[in-house]
């Protein structure tokens, strides 16, 4: 809340995949307070369709509360934002089913086998059992979960959960992705094959969404917002970012902007 | 679409209590056992008190008192004694809870020279075994009294006790048992399985879907309804073959009543639902809001007339006080619509007010 900080209206260096047509996700001013506290401060930022777009910032930052926003899962206080060119407010049931969502919990059925997880969230879409059998499949290959079909889901290490997470997420084809810091509870390994797949993804058209305080992971996004105290303090590719900064890595930036 | 959608959510409950054994079965020995405590426990027939007697009259008629006094169930005679000045001691050791002291003079008396008067006392620190000892007692020495060709009352009471002739308390205690067990056990299934998915962020990955909240809302309550009336079958047909309660109305009734019953119970775990966070908290509130008003004032134990009228006022927001009255009346009395009505109106009206509460504040926190 430091008036170093800077303030939203100055206007950033542009994205670097042009917003084509309607973008992917698109908000003016968005704000959202809890009692006194102004968790995200009016924000303004526009996604492109097949974007990485990566949300930078520290615990409390306002990342959360943001991708709730855009999910429905939370109703702005003000300011104004469109999913796919639909409006957050007025046309969430719409939004639901374009979108994917997989928060940093893996929220799966633990009591469930893995293949019953995926065909309960492919029902939950209103998939058709032959098309969510299809998409099954898809992923099993995409995501190598042959293996693990048969496994209950609580027994199964935080990596492959991870897989699922994705997996559930993914099954009925969302044109954006929303990750909530997906990687926060897997190894390296599994962060790196984990974005791997996120890049596949994207150069398939899916727009992904993503939150995340580890600055390496950062450096796979296409574009980058750093926020802080609510705000959105820089908002560019992480090439242009270290740029502007004159700085070797995006973690250097980061401190610089957060830290002061 | 809106139908193809709930299927996979029913699905997914009916794999969770299915897979879930050992809570399954809890599910069915918990009532079980909580009949088998209330049950005998909650026996509002003394049997065995502990009785001293003091016969100072020594005489065949006093001797055939005592022995109808010992010949039934309710006393056991333990002490006998010959000093009246003894009788505290007794009572402090605890050795006794009641006494009969007959007193010397006893077959002058019965034979018209003044009132026959036999001292019966009676431990009050429990003053419901008091009251019973007492009753008991008088009752056979009146008697008693009455053989002996004296002591004629000017009008003779006979008494009559409707329905449960042999006022076995089991009767009256096991469809209370019934009403407890199925409240609790609606709102506790309902409420801890929907923290359970808010606790590990199911609920929320749900929510994000193109589910509706109402679907979300059936998705868990016909699994668990399901469930419920299952178990209700069970304890009632238990508490039928066990306790030999009589099945006296319509068994299409009473499962009526208890598919109704147990949508306001369901319909009490949502709202608590909305309220918690926490599988823990869901089912300590659900435990202390379905039990103890259910016990306390719903004509459970103690009379909803006897009641003082702010309690009055309460106990008809409370669901189990209309069940009991429908599941004693058609249990015991073989009731029907045309007699039960009023509480069938009473309990409907309170399941509605649940329910619509409860889908109102649900929607509301999504």
């Amino acid at each position: 809340m430091t008036d170093d900080i800077l303030s939203p209206d100055q206007k950033l260096t542009p994205a670097k995949p042009k917003p084509s047509r309607a973008a992917a996700v698109s908000v003016q001013d968005l704000t959202r307070t809890f009692g006194d506290f102004v968790a995200v401060d009016h924000v303004s930022f526009d996604v492109a369709r097949g974007e990485i777009f990566g949300f930078l910032g520290a615990n409390g930052a306002g990342k959360t509360t943001t991708i709730k926003m855009l999910t429905g899962l939370l109703a702005p206080t003000s300011g104004t934002g469109t999913v796919d060119g639909l409006d957050i407010v007025r046309r969430r049931k719409t939004i639901r089913t374009r979108i994917g969502y997989m928060s940093q919990r893996f929220s799966l059925y633990d009591e469930l086998k893995v293949r019953e997880n995926l065909s309960f969230f492919g029902g939950v879409y209103g998939l058709s059992r032959s098309r969510v059998a299809q998409r099954v499949a898809d992923l099993e290959e995409m995501l190598n979960l042959s293996a693990l079909m048969g496994r209950m889901t609580g027994s199964l290490p935080p990596g492959n959960k991870q897989r699922l997470a994705l997996a559930c997420a993914i099954l009925h084809e969302p044109s954006i992705l929303f990750l909530d810091e997906p990687t926060g509870a897997v190894d390296p390994i599994a962060r790196r094959y984990f974005w791997d797949l996120i890049s596949e993804l994207a150069g398939t058209g899916t727009t992904v969404f993503v939150t995340t305080h580890y600055m390496d992971e950062a450096e796979y996004c296409h574009r980058l917002s750093i926020m802080y105290a609510g705000r959105i303090v820089e908002i560019s590719s992480p090439a242009d970012i270290k740029q502007k900064y004159n700085m070797t890595s995006v973690e250097d930036v980061f401190i610089h902007l957060v830290d002061r | 679409m809106s139908h193809s959608r709930l299927t996979p959510l029913v699905h997914k409950e009916f794999i969770h209590i299915f897979r879930d054994r050992r809570s399954l079965a809890i599910l069915f020995i918990m009532p079980v056992l909580m009949m088998f405590v209330f049950g005998y426990a909650i026996d509002m027939d003394v049997k065995n008190i502990r009785l001293g007697i003091c016969d100072l009259s020594r005489t065949p008629q006093s001797r055939a008192l005592i022995r109808s006094v010992a010949a039934s169930p309710y006393f056991a005679v333990k002490v006998r004694y010959t000093d009246p000045r003894q009788t505290e001691d007794l009572f402090a050791s605890r050795a006794i809870r009641a006494a009969i002291i007959i007193p010397r003079n006893l077959v002058r008396h019965l034979s018209g020279a003044g009132n026959p008067a036999v001292a019966v006392i009676a431990d009050g620190t429990d003053a419901n075994t008091a009251t019973l000892a007492q009753n008991y007692l008088e009752s056979l020495l009146r008697q008693q009294a009455l053989a002996a060709g004296t002591g004629t009352l000017p009008v003779t009471v006979k008494t009559r006790i409707l329905y449960n002739p042999d006022m076995i308390s089991s009767h009256f205690v096991v469809p209370g048992i019934v009403a407890l067990l199925l409240i609790m056990i609606g709102a506790l299934l309902t409420s801890v399985t929907i923290a359970r998915e808010k606790e590990t962020g199911t609920m929320e990955q749900i929510l994000v879907s193109p589910i509706q909240p109402h679907e979300v809302v059936l998705g868990k309550a016909i699994p668990y309804l399901v469930l419920a009336f299952g178990i209700a079958v069970f304890i009632i047909g238990f508490g039928c073959v066990w306790f030999s309660v009589p099945m006296l109305g319509s068994w299409t009734y009473l499962m009526t009543a208890c598919l109704v019953y147990l949508s306001t119970a369901l319909a009490i775990g949502l709202l608590i639902s909305t309220l918690v966070a926490t599988q823990q908290v869901a089912m300590m509130l659900s435990l202390v809001t379905t039990l103890l008003p259910s016990v306390m004032l719903s004509g459970f134990v103690f009379p909803v007339a006897s009641m003082p009228l702010p309690l009055r006022v309460i106990s008809q927001v409370i669901p189990a006080t209309h069940f009991l009255v429908i599941i004693r009346g058609i249990m015991l009395k073989g009731n029907g619509p045309a007699e039960l009505w009023p509480s069938v109106l009473a309990m409907l009206a309170v399941g509605v007010l649940f329910i619509s509460v409860a889908i109102r504040r649900f929607r509301l926190k999504l």
